[in-house]
C-alpha cells in the first residue's frame, strides 16, 4: 500500500457510523461492493436450486421432487440468475466500482440516484425471494412468463413480475446514470476514442438499458391487468393475441441478452492487453462493434419466436439479422486472440478465467447460429440444446467474465491479495465441471431430449447423469473460489497498487482506491494500453 | 496527504438535464408499448374502435386537452420568471399549473365515475359482453389514460416541492434545475396526452 498514509474508501469514516456508514454512502465503490455481496448471495440461492434440479435429472422418473416443484425451482432460478444476476450484475458491480476510476472521475454523475438505484435493487430482489414463500407457491411460469400460462397459473405470477418490474426501473436509472457520467466526467484529454474498452461496454449497455427497459416494463403491467382486470390484450377469448405478448417480450428480452455480455467482453478486453503487457489489437474495432451489437441486437429479437407461427418473410427477416449479429461478435473474437499473438503472456486467474471465456463464449455462439438458422431451429427448439446454448453464453460468457473480473480487480477493490495457486486450481475445476455439465446437454438436446421436463426417456440417462456430475465438480471449484476469496478479502496479503503491471487509470492509485479515487484528475495524453514508454502517439 | 477526505458530491447542471432528457426518452418508450398494443388492436377492429370511441365524452376530453396545453404554458412562463428573478410571480404561476392538473384530475375523477356507473369498468361484466374489438378499446382506455393521471399525479408532487423550494429560497435564480426538469417533465406528460386524446376520443 505504498509507505504513504491515506484514508482509503473501505476505512473512511463519514456522518454515519458502522453498518450505516455502508448503507447510506453514496459512494461509488461502496455501492459497487453492495451490490457485489448481495449478488453474490443470490447467485449462490439460485446455483443451490440449480443443483436441486440437476439432482432430479440424475435419474428418469421422480427423484427427489414432483413436477410442481421442479416448475417453481426452475422458474424462481430463471428469475433470480437473469433478473437480479446476469443483466445487472457486471454494470452495477464492476461498472459502479471501476467506470469512474478508468474514465479518470470523483465518482459518477449522480450519486443519490446510485444509492437509489441500488435499493430499488434490493426491493425488487427480495420481493422475488417472497414470491417464492407467499400465497400460493412459488410461480411456475418460466422466466419469460408467457401467456395465457401466466395468466391463468393460480401461484404467485404477480409478485414474480412486479418483482422484475422493479428491477428493471432499477436497471433504468444506473443506465441514464452512466451514460451521463460517461458523457460529462471523463477527464481532461480523453476524448471517447481514448476511453480504456470496459467503459465502451458500458456505455453501449447503458443505451440498451435505458431504450429496451421500458418495454419490459409496460408489458409486465399489461400481464398484471391482465391478470387482475381480464383486459383482454393477450386473451385470444377477449379478442387478443397471445404471440403480441412474445414479440412485446422479446423487444426487451433479446436485447438483455446483450445487457449481460457486453459488459463481460469489457471486462475480458482489460484482461488481455495487461496479461500480454501488448495494446490491445484492434482498439476501434472493439470499440465500435460493442456499439453495433448493441444497435443490430435491437432487431432479432422475432428469432425466439420461429416456432411461433410467425410469417414466413419476418423468419427470413429475423434469421439473417441473427446471422449479420454474429459478425461484430466475433470481430471481437478475433481481436482478443491477436492481442494475446506475440505478447509476453503471463498466466494468472485473471487471464484463464478470460481464456476459458473465449472457449465456452464460442461454442455459445456458434450453437446459437444453428438455432439462428431456420432449418434446424425446428429441430432443437425447446430442447435442452437450447438451455447448453444459453448457459454457455450466460455463464461460460458472463459468468466467466465476473469470475475474471473478480480475480482482475479483487487486488484493488480489497487491497489484498488471494492465493493465487488455490485460484488456479478452483478455475481447473469449475471449467472442467462446467463443460462435463453442459456438454451433455447440447447432444442430448440434439436428439430430442425436451427443456423443462422434470422426467425423461431412458435413453437420455448417460448424458443427463454425466451432467449431474458435472454440475456437482462446477459446484466444488465455485465454493473453492468463494473460500479463496472470502479467507483473502480478511487475511490475504496486502496488494501491491498494481499487481498485474497494468496501465489503466485504476493501477495508477493505491490499492484499495482513496476515497475520492485521484489526488489530482489526470490529464490524458493519448489511447490506453500502451505500455513502455516508446509507441507511437496514437490519436 | 490531501484534504479529500471528504466526500463530496458531484452536482452539474448540464449532467442534469441530459439525465432528464434520457429518462424522458424511457417514459416515451414505457407508452410506446401500449401505442404498439393500439395500432395492433385498431388495425385489427377498427370498426369496433370507432364504435366504442363514440361513448368517450369528447367534451371533457376536450377540456382536458385545453387544462394541460395551458399547464405546460404556465410551467414554461414560470421558469423564464425564476430566471428574472421574480419569485412572486414564479410561485403564482407554478400553483396556477397545479391548479389546472387539480381541474384535468377532478374531471378525470367524473368521467370515469359516469362510466362506472354504466358497468364500464376494466375487468366488468358488461365490457366482457361488449364485442371485442370494443373490449379491448376500453381495455386500453383505461390502461393508457390510468398510466397518464399517475402522471400527472406523480407531477402534482414535483410541482408541489417546487413550489416549497421556491418559496425557501433553494430554488432561485442561480439554481433552479429542479423546477427546470420538472418543467420537462411536465410537458412530457401534456405531449403524451396530445397523441392520446386524438386516438382515444376522436376516431369516432
Amino acid at each position: 500500500m505504498g509507505g504513504e498514509t491515506y484514508t482509503s474508501f473501505l476505512e473512511y469514516k463519514g456522518k454515519y457510523k458502522g453498518l450505516l456508514a455502508w448503507l447510506l454512502s453514496t459512494d461509488h465503490k461502496r455501492i459497487g461492493l453492495m451490490y457485489f455481496y448481495v449478488i453474490a448471495v443470490f447467485f449462490f440461492i439460485a446455483a443451490s436450486l440449480g443443483v436441486l434440479m440437476r439432482t432430479e435429472l440424475i435419474a428418469p422418473g421422480q427423484t427427489i421432487m414432483g413436477p410442481q416443484m421442479y416448475n417453481g425451482l426452475f422458474t424462481v432460478h430463471g428469475i433470480i440468475m437473469i433478473f437480479i444476476i446476469v443483466i445487472p450484475g457486471l454494470s452495477v458491480i464492476f461498472g459502479n466500482f471501476f467506470l469512474p476510476i478508468l474514465i479518470g472521475a470523483r465518482d459518477v454523475a449522480f450519486p443519490k440516484l446510485n444509492l437509489f438505484s441500488f435499493y430499488l435493487f434490493l426491493t425488487g430482489a427480495l420481493l422475488a425471494v417472497a414470491s417464492q414463500f407467499a400465497g400460493q407457491g412459488p410461480p411456475d411460469t418460466g422466466w419469460s412468463f408467457y401467456v395465457p400460462y401466466s395468466v391463468e397459473s393460480s401461484t404467485n405470477v404477480i409478485f414474480a413480475l412486479t418483482a422484475a418490474f422493479i428491477l428493471g426501473f432499477s436497471s433504468i436509472l444506473t443506465g441514464i446514470n452512466f451514460i451521463v457520467t460517461i458523457h460529462r466526467m471523463r477527464a481532461p484529454g480523453m476524448s471517447f476514442m481514448r476511453m480504456p474498452l470496459f467503459p465502451w461496454s458500458i456505455y453501449a449497455t447503458a443505451w440498451i438499458q435505458v431504450l429496451a427497459t421500458p418495454i419490459i416494463g409496460i408489458t409486465l403491467l399489461m400481464v398484471i391487468a391482465e391478470r387482475v382486470f381480464s383486459i383482454g390484450f393477450f386473451d385470444p377469448a377477449l379478442g387478443g393475441d397471445p404471440v403480441l405478448f412474445q414479440h412485446l417480450f422479446w423487444i426487451y428480452s433479446h436485447p438483455a441478452v446483450y445487457i449481460m455480455i457486453l459488459p463481460a467482453m469489457g471486462v475480458v478486453t482489460e484482461i488481455f492487453p495487461t496479461f500480454s503487457q501488448k495494446p490491445v489489437f484492434g482498439y476501434t474495432a472493439i470499440a465500435v462493434s460493442s456499439l453495433t451489437i448493441a444497435f443490430i441486437g435491437y432487431f432479432v429479437w422475432g428469432h425466439h419466436m420461429f416456432t411461433s407461427g410467425t410469417s414466413y418473410f419476418s423468419r427470413l427477416f429475423f434469421s439473417l439479422l441473427t446471422f449479420l449479429v454474429a459478425v461484430p461478435s466475433a470481430i471481437k473474437v478475433f481481436n482478443w486472440v491477436a492481442t494475446l499473438y506475440g505478447g509476453s503472456i503471463d498466466l494468472k486467474p485473471p487471464l484463464l478465467y478470460a481464456v476459458a471465456f473465449i472457449f465456452l463464449f464460442m461454442i455459445g455462439g456458434l450453437t446459437g447460429l444453428i438455432q439462428g438458422a431456420l432449418a434446424t431451429n425446428i429441430q432443437v427448439h425447446d430442447t435442452s440444446f437450447v438451455v447448453a446454448h444459453f448457459h454457455y453464453i450466460i455463464f461460460g460468457g458472463m459468468g466467466f467474465a465476473a469470475f475474471a473480473g473478480i480475480h482482475y480487480w479483487f487486488p484493488k477493490m480489497f487491497g489484498r491479495m488471494y492465493h493465487i495457486r488455490f485460484a488456479n486450481i478452483a478455475w481447473g475445476i469449475i471449467f472442467t465441471g462446467f463443460n462435463l455439465f453442459y456438454f451433455p446437454q447440447l447432444v442430448i438436446g440434439m436428439q430430442g431430449m425436451p427443456r423443462r421436463y422434470f422426467d425423461y426417456l431412458p435413453q437420455f440417462n448417460t448424458g443427463q447423469f454425466i451432467s449431474t456430475i458435472g454440475a456437482y465438480i462446477m459446484v466444488t471449484g465455485l465454493v473453492m473460489m468463494l473460500i479463496n476469496l472470502m479467507y483473502a478479502s480478511r487475511k490475504g496479503a496486502p496488494a501491491p497498487a498494481n499487481p498485474w503491471k497494468g496501465v489503466t487509470l485504476e493501477w495508477q492509485i493505491p490499492s484499495p482506491p482513496p476515497l475520492e479515487n485521484f489526488d489530482v484528475i489526470p490529464e490524458i495524453k493519448r489511447r490506453p494500453y500502451f505500455f513502455g514508454e516508446n509507441e507511437p502517439d496514437k490519436s | 496527504m490531501t484534504d479529500h477526505t471528504v466526500h463530496t458530491e458531484h452536482f452539474d447542471k448540464e449532467a442534469g438535464k441530459l439525465g432528464m432528457w434520457i429518462f424522458l426518452f424511457t417514459e416515451m418508450f414505457l407508452f410506446g408499448g401500449l401505442f404498439l398494443v393500439y395500432a395492433v388492436m385498431r388495425a385489427q377492429y377498427s370498426e369496433d374502435f370507432h364504435t366504442a370511441a363514440e361513448e368517450l365524452n369528447t367534451f371533457i376530453g376536450t377540456m382536458n386537452t385545453v387544462f394541460l396545453l395551458t399547464s405546460s404554458m404556465t410551467v414554461a412562463m414560470s421558469i423564464t420568471a425564476i430566471q428574472r428573478n421574480e419569485r412572486r410571480l414564479a410561485l403564482f404561476l407554478v400553483s396556477l399549473t397545479l391548479l389546472l392538473a387539480m381541474l384535468f384530475m377532478v374531471d378525470k375523477y367524473f368521467e370515469w365515475s359516469h362510466e362506472f356507473e354504466y358497468g364500464v369498468y376494466p375487468g366488468s361484466d358488461v365490457l366482457k359482453n361488449m364485442p371485442h374489438g370494443e373490449l379491448l378499446f376500453f381495455g386500453l382506455y383505461f390502461m393508457m389514460t390510468g398510466l397518464h393521471a399517475l402522471h400527472v399525479f406523480v407531477g402534482m408532487i414535483l410541482l408541489t416541492i417546487n413550489f416549497i423550494r421556491i418559496r425557501k429560497g433553494s430554488i432561485n435564480q442561480e439554481n433552479f434545475l429542479l423546477l427546470e426538469n420538472s418543467g420537462l417533465y411536465w410537458h412530457l406528460v401534456d405531449l403524451i396526452w396530445i397523441f392520446l386524446f386524438p386516438l382515444l376520443y376522436l376516431v369516432s
